[in-house]
């Protein structure tokens, strides 16, 4: 790729941020020159952060009807899934699964919500609560 | 001495950070050259370890290789590392380093660093990035993949290098403890290349790297067509998003690889690692072609199938393996 062909189509997730990239200048000489994007970055990173907002809201929905706990809502919401946030908190899938169900989540203890809070970057009273909506 | 640290933008955070270390030091090696010193490009499907449920897939060797690799490969060259179980001792060395001067590399997660744009702020633990002063709790960064340098507070940064999980950092810093007096270009580039090429083709250890492994994820490409629609999709988009979004992108990786077979050609007067530096230019070229396509299909745009998607790897690797076969015969 030539430097002036390299795409500058401004990416909304870099925020006005550039990256930069190797390409061939005049001379034909490999240099590095700056981006600030290309399209299909942009196509592919919005379908996984879709992906990531439709499991979010499908838990806060489930979480409001009483079928999981605000666990699982504050997972996705912090853009984790399961074995990141077994592996994260130190626990087994299976144990992090059961306390997906609201029963057992309501009798953990404070040292277990701490360390979930803790790998999920939130307060235990926010872990404790659920949002009315997503955001 | 800490002000006028001389950050540079770099394609890829790990040779960028190592490079940066070097040249605070008054080495002059460029990205590229510690990338291919480091043997760092390859090429991996990992069926075995699922990010969002969907497979891993890799253009470059894991995280920490290529530092760990350089540092044992270049003779002279001592890189420090030291891990900490406890969160304020790992403070407490990083703080005393940096006010002896010192420039400190530091392995985070990017879903704690603030000064990431929120839409990049994803799990990922092995971000690399360079600390080269500080004022009270606040810590000047020089962050590769960034244009420019960046602060961070310590609260964030303490978070950033204790994250748990998945290649955790467990605090992780580095520094350079004793440097070569000169490089031996002579006798490191020869065995760089020779590496890459061998391990990337003919003697490639497992069917699920190098040239093996992008054969293997073109047929899986190929089956996608009997699977169901929003599983493919989400197939194609994690292949793409583990090329071009994450890091430095597999294009950006063969580009990065054809400036350190040009600047080889030119160290060493060979005019046939100039022009496998056109190849590799080439070959960049056309993963990021192979992107658009998926892209596309993605969007159900054009006509394009499943099978000419793999058809598209499968033509990639092919030009890959003629490189790997040309470049292991360099020398």
């Amino acid at each position: 790729m030539k430097k002036i062909e390299v795409p500058q189509d401004k990416s909304h997730a870099l925020a006005g941020e550039t990256k930069a990239i190797y390409a061939l200048d005049e001379t034909g000489k490999v240099g590095v020159t700056e981006t600030s994007g290309w399209n299909v970055e942009d196509l592919v990173l919005d379908q996984a952060l879709e992906e990531i907002s439709r499991h979010t809201e499908d838990a806060l929905v489930r979480a409001h009807k009483g079928e999981t706990s605000p666990l699982e809502y504050h997972m996705y919401h912090q853009r984790m899934d399961l074995p990141m946030l077994a592996q994260a908190a130190g626990q087994f899938k299976w144990r992090v699964r059961r306390h997906f169900d609201p029963r057992r989540f309501a009798k953990l203890s404070a040292e277990k919500l701490i360390r979930y809070a803790d790998v999920l970057d939130i307060t235990v009273d926010v872990l404790k609560g659920l949002p009315e909506k997503n955001e | 001495m800490s002000e006028q640290f001389d950050h540079r933008h770099a394609a890829h955070c790990e040779t960028g950070v190592t490079s940066a270390l070097l040249r605070h030091h008054d080495l002059d090696i460029s990205e590229p050259m510690v990338f291919g010193l480091a043997s760092g490009l390859a090429y991996a499907y990992l069926p075995m370890i699922k990010i969002n449920s969907l497979p891993l897939l890799s253009y470059r060797m894991p995280p920490r290789m290529i530092i760990k690799i350089f540092s044992r490969r270049v003779k002279g060259l001592e890189m420090k590392f030291e891990n900490f179980r406890n969160p304020a001792d790992g403070l407490r060395r990083l703080n005393e380093k940096i006010d002896q001067g010192e420039v400190v590399g530091l392995q985070t997660s990017v879903f704690f660093l603030p000064y990431f744009p929120p839409d990049m702020r994803f799990h990922f633990n092995a971000h690399n990035l360079l600390i080269y002063g500080r004022e009270g709790d606040t810590y000047h960064v020089s962050d590769p993949v960034f244009s420019h340098v960046v602060e961070v507070k310590a609260k964030d940064l303490q978070k950033a290098r204790f994250a748990k999980g998945a290649l955790a950092p467990k605090g992780m810093m580095y520094y350079l403890d004793s440097i070569p007096g000169k490089f031996d270009f002579e006798y490191l580039i020869p065995k760089a290349i020779r590496f890459t090429a061998k391990m990337n083709s003919r003697r490639n250890p497992l069917p699920i790297s190098g040239i093996r492994g992008m054969r293997m994820v073109a047929n899986k490409i190929e089956k996608l067509k009997n699977a169901d629609p929003r599983y493919a999709r989400l197939f194609l988009g994690q292949i793409v998003r583990m090329q071009e979004e994450i890091g430095t992108g597999g294009a950006g990786f063969r580009y990065m690889f054809a400036a350190f077979l040009q600047e080889s050609g030119e160290l060493l007067g060979n005019d046939a690692l100039a022009q496998e530096a056109q190849t590799a230019m080439t070959i960049g070229d056309e993963w990021r072609e192979f992107a658009l396509l998926a892209a596309r299909m993605n969007k159900q745009r054009g006509d394009q199938e499943f099978i000419d998607i793999a058809d598209k790897l499968r033509e990639v690797a092919g030009l890959e393996e003629g490189m790997y076969r040309r470049l292991a015969g360099v020398f």
